[in-house]
């Protein structure tokens, strides 16, 4: 017997009831085969619309439920755990999206609107007559972690998840521990000594019973999923292998080095930043009057990005040497000196007479040098006018940019890197240090520029992250995953190749198989398969047929 | 394992709540108005994605409501705080919504019949409430609450409409304010911020002039859900915007209203109001009148570049001077230093939308002493070590997450939740381990 559906058709205010004409939609909606209930409401999604699901599933003793409201990538988690209160399995859910791909893009053509709304209800009601429950496989989680790169984010990261109770190993590439703050002198905005932040936090995570460091080691290899990652590491020559739960991506950023630009490598009296904060460290400062240019290779056509970093990073270092009696000049398109403490900062160095000139991108400053000094031409906006100034230094603030094998590890952990080539986050707004991918994280300058405090708040973001599922133990996979019909795969290997998540594999018979917890539902094998022995649960054939035949029936 | 406190429902106390909550932590939410959401649940859209913003916390809210582990407090506040890491007695005082929670199903049939209005609160005053209302459609509980300040039985002694409407019998004037006492091993407070009251700066004509609005009125105002549906109807003829002009630094970046810092998320957000006018209508124009550009953030100057060659949106450096109206046609004409070329020029538009300074939320300074921790100059809660301890406070076991501790974006304010969240998980190990 054919399975009885509820439809429930969301007006969202009026993102969809202004353009499509829903109790019509309703109407129409009761007419499809197999819907013995259909309803309209203000916002499904607010409690009381999902109430009025969960009522609706028990009156009409509902099997299938459709909701045709805005997007399953918001919304569908909501719905499907909705029905399973109502004793529905969540795998029984469909969804129409009749806003973001009906109402928005046709609000002037509303008969329109009306008329595709009621397609692709029909769509989704003609699929979900043929949905299957599902049960999603539960797996369990080793209570450990790997953490990538020993910085300062990386040691936060690793101290945080060993202090709520699970085993941590970093894995780090160079001889010490430190990272990038090894080479500085001071921190901003309050000018600690970078060696008392460091110095106490190498000591605690060395000597933490639950952490295990492996320096000059490099990962090599990982495989699995969230719980039971297979990690493969080259510890100084020798190989290793451990399984871990979770993993967390620290590595990290390089300062670029700017060859070529505003004669750096040519004049020695051309430094970076980091350049300039050792020489500062060393008390090696002995020019009269230093000149700063910001944004040297940063938010240009090659790196499109601001390095949010170099402004802070630039007036500290400005202060430092402005109290030393030297005379400073910081030119700069936008002041990056956001937030209270860098403006504090910046107010600081005002104060101690540092100065600071604008410049225009698309007339940037222009350097000479002679056996006298180096000369920097600009033309300020501020004061209308062409500038010179002598400079017996020339400091340039350069962009994080990423490491250089961060595209390995993105391809080995795989995980996606943004166009700018740091790692890049699932949600920018609300998951901006986890993966899509489940198990891994990412935290510090891998994910983009950002200043160590800013770094130590994602580090310790992730640990409150990675160690969810390791408190919890086990973790449940989704149900939307490939399926081998073993009688009539070929064993031809084609879905293992295409598969982007080492997801298959074959058995002892040569025949092809997939691993439920790794698989990501995403189908390239279904559609791969020449036997057409795989099938794609929740997405099978005879569902997607279905639906395309309903999208041709005249409504 | 004790339970912890996160005090404040926005985008921050609901991840620090999730994330503890998730890896079976009991977690009381405690939340000063009558639904979670916060700021975030305000804004029309998000910048980059333009993901609806209400859309993408909806679901996290109602996690928050369905979580076995979340108990939330609303229209409450913490009065009392004894005892230490591992150990803090609270006091909740939660205030009476004159609504039983229990039966009330949020149907608005009360509001719809109450007879008196209010500027509405989550329409940045821009629409109107009733007396009995629900904060806004996705709230969370979406339970009525009764404002007794403008309830006529509560001022009047008459009236009572609402209790005869409501079909679950759930109105109860009789409802007393209650304390409860809590144990919690730690506390995390994400009490955000507010937005500067651009009144004071007389130069711009906010209050005076109807035509301009501030950052958060303009959110609602380009919002399909908001008073107009989405349609820029200027407010002092409902003639729709088409030439619209964003200041930013508004009270802030200057010594003279005492937030002499920036803002950090103004630029961008101000971008994205403007590339939603152009997305609205292509030929607006519209015009960011700034100082520096701030493009510090992941993804900033990639959509700011956008803005630019793709939407037409223009940028111009200076600080306006002056705002004024024409008396007839309700236009604003701006006065401002041109500081690219150096010459005094103006603009008239039909609408301007001022980007204030967010400045520390007014709940602070009664929270701070309830709490022990320290405020900032300006009224912030202070971080003793911003670089090695973001999220800590001078007092062990209290921390701090969002917009509480100065002026920060969503992404930031969620990482850092999750930073709490761990501080707190610690605390709790610690606890545990000495057991």
């Amino acid at each position: 017997m054919a399975p009885r559906i509820g439809v429930f058709v969301c007006r969202c205010g009026i993102n969809i009831a202004a353009y499509v004409d829903v109790p019509a939609v309703v109407e129409y909606a009761k007419t499809l085969p197999g819907v013995e209930y259909a309803e309209e409401n203000m916002y499904t999604c607010s409690s009381d619309g999902l109430n009025k699901i969960k009522e609706a599933i028990k009156k009409h003793s509902l099997e299938r439920v459709v909701v045709a409201s805005c997007t399953p990538r918001t919304h569908e988690p909501l719905f499907q755990v909705t029905c399973e209160e109502a004793g529905v399995n969540k795998y029984l859910f469909e969804m129409a999206n009749i806003r973001d791909q009906c109402s928005w893009v046709h609000m002037r053509e509303p008969e329109k609107a009306t008329e595709k709304a009621k397609d692709l209800i029909r769509m989704a009601v003609a699929k979900a007559a043929l949905l299957e429950p599902g049960d999603e496989p539960e797996i369990d989680v080793n209570p450990s972690a790997l953490v990538i790169g020993g910085g300062v984010s990386g040691m936060r990261a690793a101290l945080s998840i060993a202090d709520q109770g699970f085993d941590v190993t970093i894995v780090e590439k160079e001889h010490n521990l430190g990272g990038k703050l090894l080479g500085f002198d001071s921190l901003f905005p309050h000018k600690q000594k970078a060696s008392e932040v460091l110095e106490p936090l190498i000591k605690r995570v060395t000597t933490h019973p639950r952490i295990r460091v492996l320096t000059e080691s490099v990962v090599k290899s990982v495989y699995g999923f969230i719980g039971n990652f297979d990690i493969g590491i080259d510890a100084g020559g020798k190989a290793e292998n451990f399984n871990v739960g979770t993993i967390i991506v620290a590595v990290g950023a390089e300062v670029l080095k700017p060859r070529g630009l505003y004669l750096y490598g040519e004049d020695p009296r051309v430094v970076t930043q980091s350049e300039l904060e050792q020489l500062i460290h060393a008390g090696r400062v002995d020019a009269g009057r230093i000149v700063m240019i910001q944004c040297a290779g940063s938010r240009s056509v090659e790196r499109p990005y601001c390095s949010r970093i170099c402004c802070n990073e630039a007036v500290k270092n400005a202060i430092n040497v402005a109290e030393k009696g030297r005379e400073v000049y910081v030119l700069y398109r936008d002041l990056q000196t956001y937030g209270i403490h860098y403006s504090r900062l910046e107010q600081e160095a005002k104060r101690k007479g540092v100065k600071f000139l604008k410049y225009q991108a698309e007339k940037p400053p222009l350097v000479t040098a002679s056996p006298d000094g180096l000369k920097v031409s600009l033309y300020s906006p501020t004061v209308n006018e062409a500038v010179e100034l002598g400079a017996d230094m020339l400091v340039l603030s350069t962009p994080l940019i990423p490491v250089a094998d961060a595209k390995e590890l993105s391809q080995m952990l795989k995980v996606p890197l943004d166009s700018n080539g740091f790692f890049m986050e699932a949600h920018v707004k609300l998951r901006p240090i986890d993966f899509a991918t489940d198990g891994i994280f990412v935290c510090g300058t891998a994910h983009s520029p950002k200043g160590i405090g800013e770094s130590v708040a994602q580090a310790l973001g992730v640990a409150s992250r990675a160690s969810i599922p390791m408190a919890k133990k086990r973790v449940r996979t989704a149900a939307i995953m490939s399926q081998v019909d073993q009688t009539r795969c070929s064993g031809c290997g084609t879905c293992i190749d295409v598969c982007p998540y080492n997801a298959i594999r074959k058995n002892e018979k040569g025949l092809a198989e997939t691993i439920a917890a790794v698989c990501k539902g995403c189908g390239v094998c279904g559609a791969t398969c020449p036997e057409k022995a795989i099938t794609m649960h929740h997405f099978t054939d005879e569902q997607i047929q279905a639906q395309g035949l309903a999208a041709l029936k005249e409504g | 394992m004790k339970p912890v406190l996160v005090i404040g429902g926005g985008i921050a106390g609901i991840q620090a709540s999730l994330d503890l909550a998730d890896r079976g932590t009991k977690v009381h939410l405690v939340e000063r108005t009558p639904s979670i959401g916060g700021v975030m649940a305000q804004l029309d859209k998000t910048f980059p994605t333009m993901d609806c913003s209400i859309c993408i916390l909806a679901p996290k809210m109602i996690e928050c409501y369905r979580h076995p582990n979340i108990t939330i407090h609303t229209e409450s506040e913490v009065v009392g705080l004894e005892g230490s890491v591992g150990d803090f007695d609270v006091k909740v005082l939660e205030h009476p919504r004159s609504v039983d929670p229990s039966k009330c199903t949020g149907c608005g049939l009360c509001s719809e019949k109450c007879p008196v209005k209010r500027p509405s609160v989550f329409q940045a005053g821009l629409g109107q409430r009733k007396a009995i209302y629900l904060a806004f459609p996705q709230a969370v509980p979406l339970i009525a609450t009764i404002d007794r300040d403008a309830c006529l039985w509560f001022t009047k002694g008459i009236c009572r409409t609402c209790e005869k409407v409501c079909p679950a019998g759930a109105v109860d004037y009789e409802q007393k304010e209650n304390t409860v006492e809590l144990n919690v091993s730690s506390v995390i407070a994400a009490t955000g911020f507010e937005q500067y009251n651009p009144k004071d700066i007389g130069e711009y004509g906010y209050g005076r002039y109807k035509n301009v609005l501030t950052a958060l009125e303009f959110e609602r105002l380009i919002c399909a859900s908001g008073p107009t549906g989405g349609v820029l109807n200027r407010p002092s003829d409902g003639k729709v915007s088409h030439n619209v002009a964003f200041i930013q630094c508004v009270g802030s970046r200057t010594q003279t209203t005492g937030y002499p810092y920036c803002s950090a998320s103004c630029c961008i957000y101000a971008t994205k109001e403007a590339v939603l006018i152009k997305e609205h209508e292509p030929s607006s124009h519209v015009t960011i009148f700034y100082m520096d550009l701030k493009t510090f953030g992941k993804g900033f100057q990639g959509f700011v570049d956008r803005a630019q060659s793709h939407w037409g949106v223009r940028y111009i450096r200076g600080r306006p001077g002056e705002i004024r109206e024409d008396p007839v046609t309700k236009n604003l004409t701006i006065l401002y230093e041109n500081t690219e070329v150096g010459k005094v020029e103006r603009e008239e538009v039909d609408l301007v939308v001022l980007c204030t300074a967010a400045v520390p939320h007014r709940e602070n300074r009664k929270l701070a002493p309830v709490l022990g921790i320290a405020l900032d100059e300006y009224g912030f809660f202070e971080v003793g070590d911003p670089v090695s301890a973001p999220v800590e406070t001078g007092k062990p076991g209290v921390y701090v997450c969002g917009s509480c501790h100065g002026p920060r974006d969503i992404p930031e304010s969620v990482a850092e939740a999750s930073a709490t969240a761990a501080k707190a998980s610690e605390d709790a190990a610690r606890a545990e381990a000495k057991q």
